[in-house]
């Protein structure tokens, strides 16, 4: 409001300019074209598997963990510990490979979004968390029907204890929210709260931007820009906090399918 | 909801011009959009500060059992919070698309 007192206002970019990026390798082809995002994902992806390389080579030598063998089972054991352990139970120690790698990419994803040069978490765009639903959703069905056989169906559709009159209601809500809004709502969560973020970080850059331009409102820029430090310090929390409910609900979804009685 | 929409019409009536569709359509997106999220933010606001006041409580009287009461806290922040942010999507989709 003031800035537009000033004469110019202020311009914040439209959706497409903050999500959008131009692809800059196999630019013709649609399908093999390569942006930022997908160089960030490429990076998340890699970040795990080399630190996990380094920590685990330096394991046969010493037997006392430094370093990135220290980090390394410092995850496993917070995976262990506060998804496996809460969710599943002991049983579900074999799942232990794909819920740290899940947890781990979706991390250095997110952790992009507050990274200067970078600033955009890979979750940011829908494809991303859509991607990691579905598998989410293929491996609690696929673990579910392993550990039951058909009976998984019967029991998740048709849940045992039930007034026989009542299924006509409890079975298609229960379809719908174990088959159809799980895998939703998990990418759904994660895409949006890496966009709300990454606009609410373009929000104070803007702003604080404008306000230095303009040469009697630079007073007030020193709040604006304190909303944008502490906003990206709440980023990081976020980037962390949803890369473990994403693991967490992943977990939970499993050992529901592991064991449907309960 | 329209109130706004209806408004900036009079506005540019009087003002001897008629708003294009895609003016209004405007307008009317982001008046909406602003509702829709304002609205959507009340529920799960409540929703929130009543799991985690409760967790606060459950925590405070029985120490020993903080861990399993945090885990499922997060779960039950991560199931409230879907609706917010479904209502943040919405928000984005009426504004832009």
């Amino acid at each position: 409001m003031f800035a537009a007192e000033g004469g110019g206002g202020v311009k914040f970019p439209g959706i497409k300019e903050m999500v959008e990026w131009p692809a800059f390798l196999f630019k013709d082809n649609e399908l093999l074209a390569f942006n930022k995002v997908a160089l960030i994902s490429f990076i998340a992806m890699a970040i795990p598997v080399v630190w996990f390389l380094v920590a685990g080579s330096k394991a046969k030598k010493s037997l006392v963990p430094a370093g990135p063998q220290n980090l390394a089972e410092t995850s496993i054991e917070f995976i262990e510990k506060q998804v496996i352990g809460q969710a599943i139970g002991p049983d579900g120690m074999r799942y232990l490979p794909l819920l740290l790698s899940m947890f781990l990419f979706i991390l250095f994803g997110n952790l992009f979004g507050i990274i200067p040069t970078s600033h955009f978490g890979a979750n940011a765009r829908m494809a991303n968390p859509v991607v990691l639903a579905l598998l989410t959703w293929l491996v609690f069905i696929g673990v579910g029907v392993k550990h039951n056989g058909p009976r998984y169906f019967k029991d998740a559709l048709f849940p045992p204890g039930v007034p026989k009159a009542l299924y006509l209601l409890v079975t298609p809500i229960e379809f719908i929210s174990t088959f159809l809004v799980r895998p939703f709502s998990l990418s759904v969560r994660l895409f949006a709260n890496s966009l709300a973020g990454h606009i609410l970080l373009i929000t104070f850059s803007v702003l604080s931007a404008t306000l230095f331009a303009k040469s009697l409102l630079v007073a007030v820029m020193p709040f604006s820009f304190f909303m944008l430090v502490a906003f990206t310090g709440f980023e990081l929390l976020v980037a962390f906090l949803q890369a473990y409910i994403f693991s967490l609900l992943t977990a939970v979804y499993i050992g529901g399918a592991l064991h449907p009685a309960h | 909801m329209s109130t706004l929409s209806h408004i900036a019409n009079t506005v540019a009536q009087q003002a001897g011009e008629a708003l294009t569709a895609d003016e209004q359509k405007s307008i009317a997106g982001a008046s909406g959009a602003g509702m829709a999220y304002g609205l959507g933010a009340i529920g799960p606001g409540i929703g929130i500060g009543y799991l985690v006041g409760q967790a606060v409580q459950a925590m405070a009287r029985q120490p020993e059992s903080a861990g399993q009461v945090q885990t499922t806290m997060f779960l039950g922040i991560a199931f409230t919070e879907a609706l917010a942010l479904i209502g943040f999507v919405v928000f984005i989709l009426l504004k832009f698309v």
